[in-house]
């Protein structure tokens, strides 16, 4: 029925209907639901191995789920003929390791999706990855090669990288975890100013700081369930679940 | 020209060294031909066993059960079978099941000789090449394939513009090894009276019986023409490396 129902913005942008996802024997996911609107920005916390990062990587179809329904944008992402293009399009995905592609310059790694998989004219992308460089303050770095960049800033290449796809949502995966604590706080400005313009976001983060900062809602997450959410504000200062407030006295 | 060939001449009035291929014009001829065919067919050959190995690491990382097998059951064939002994499978065993051509002289083989052992020879390192390219692209992390999918990319173009890359910077050492190898396995083409170097330094030697002095000329030939190679290959190696990553 998604061709039925186009979306329109009204809708929500992400729909996670009751999700179960297993490797092995072991369920990561047990079935969870949750729905994001257009602008917003989500944070997943909880301890390592809730199934935080199963959980958005199912949303760009990068881990398959057995069970349950996500839908975004209108696209059914379980469907068996999913079109992956169109779904990855729209949404931009960071990972932790940042994955740039070490034989390209930061420029390249900016340009070389639009030119290879839309097909785009190199001149308009060049003019873009240029700006999108720019904008995550790195002029200057556009012919360095990854291996030749701090954490910090392979981490804003990537984040250009996929904004040069025009995505409407930006999933990132616990992005400033294996960055330097100097380094964590170039990264998280980006991610803010982006979520200021109005960029639909999801993270999985344990930068509890920054979550109460940017978070529109928080989803605290263990066993591959959704334990508990709210807003930031009421989830960090009044947690009601005995595991939210164990995990945040944890981490606070 | 002239008076290095007199020089030559009378080296071997005086000393015996008999080097024809310099001071006689025939010889000469025919050395540099032989020179030429065996450059040809080493180039042929590094091109094809590479578009083999390429193609062959592509459809060994199929979904497909049975596109894999075939791939193994290549490699396996090509690789536990000795290079000469398929060399007289193609020229002597397949070329006999094809048709041949009528030509004013009589008939004629659908293919030369020289075609064959571009073939056998190309199937040959092709099936090291698979495994080498395979090697290479077992190297990368799976996180740069994830990276190029949640850009869009499809496996076929990842794997052109990502994977292949990357793999290539991995295992051009061992690339480079399987192609010295090749280039040493051309003077098997002797086997099926492809006038390469090594046949035609066999005429020489039978017509001059300067076996000797041939065998040296042959073996400092080889030195060179292998030398030349590794050379350009350990530049493409300097060219490729990844900047930030390697060694300086």
């Amino acid at each position: 029925m998604a061709e039925a129902s186009p979306w329109t913005p009204d809708q929500p942008i992400i729909e996670i209907t009751d999700i179960h996802k297993s490797f092995g024997h072991v369920e990561v996911l047990r079935g969870i639901s949750l729905k994001v609107r257009k602008g917003e920005v989500i944070c997943i916390i909880g301890p390592s191995g809730s199934g935080k990062s199963t959980l958005i990587r199912c949303i760009n179809a990068l881990t398959p789920f057995d069970r349950g329904s996500v839908r975004v944008m209108g696209i059914e992402v379980g469907a068996p003929h999913l079109d992956k293009l169109a779904l990855r399009r729209r949404v931009g995905m960071v990972f932790q390791q940042y994955n740039l592609f070490p034989h390209r310059t930061a420029l390249q790694n900016v340009m070389m999706a639009p030119i290879q998989v839309l097909h785009q004219p190199r001149r308009e992308v060049e003019a873009r990855a240029m700006a999108l460089l720019k904008k995550v303050r790195l002029e200057g770095k556009e012919h360095s090669y990854p291996g030749q960049m701090s954490g910090g800033q392979q981490q804003r290449v990537a984040i250009a990288r996929s904004l040069a796809m025009n995505p409407d949502i930006m999933l990132f995966d616990e992005v400033t975890a294996a960055l330097d604590p100097e380094t964590v706080k170039e990264v998280l400005v980006t991610i803010k100013q982006l979520a200021d313009e109005g960029m639909t976001c999801i993270l999985v983060t344990h930068e509890m700081g920054f979550a109460r900062e940017v978070a529109d809602h928080v989803y605290f997450t263990d066993r591959g369930v959704i334990v508990e959410d709210g807003p930031p504000a009421e989830l960090f200062a009044n947690p009601r679940d005995p595991r939210t407030q164990a995990f945040l006295s944890q981490v606070l | 020209m002239q008076t290095i060939a007199a020089w030559f001449h009378a080296l071997y009035e005086t000393t015996g060294i008999n080097l024809t291929i310099i001071y006689d014009a025939f010889d000469r001829a025919r050395f540099i031909n032989g020179f030429l065919v065996t450059i040809e067919l080493s180039v042929i050959c590094i091109f094809f066993s590479i578009v083999i190995g390429i193609v062959g690491a592509w459809l060994q990382g199929s979904q497909l059960v049975w596109t894999r097998r075939i791939v193994q059951a290549y490699i396996q064939l090509f690789r536990n079978t000795p290079p000469l002994v398929q060399m007289y499978f193609f020229y002597f065993g397949l070329s006999n099941l094809l048709p041949r051509l009528h030509a004013a002289g009589g008939d004629q083989p659908l293919l030369s000789g020289f075609a064959w052992a571009c073939i056998s020879l190309s199937f040959f390192a092709g099936a090291f090449n698979v495994e080498i390219f395979r090697s290479g692209i077992e190297a990368i992390p799976h996180s740069t394939l994830e990276a190029a999918e949640a850009l869009g990319y499809t496996r076929l173009s990842a794997y052109r513009h990502i994977i292949l890359p990357l793999a290539v910077r991995v295992c051009l050492p061992a690339l480079n090894n399987n192609l010295v190898n090749l280039v040493k396995t051309t003077t098997l083409a002797y086997a099926i009276a492809v006038p390469e170097l090594l046949y035609v330094s066999a005429q020489i030697w039978s017509d001059n019986v300067n076996v000797p002095e041939m065998m040296v000329v042959l073996l400092l030939v080889y030195f060179a023409l292998v030398g030349l190679l590794v050379l350009g290959m350990h530049r493409l190696e300097f060219r490729l490396r990844l900047p930030g990553y390697s060694r300086t």
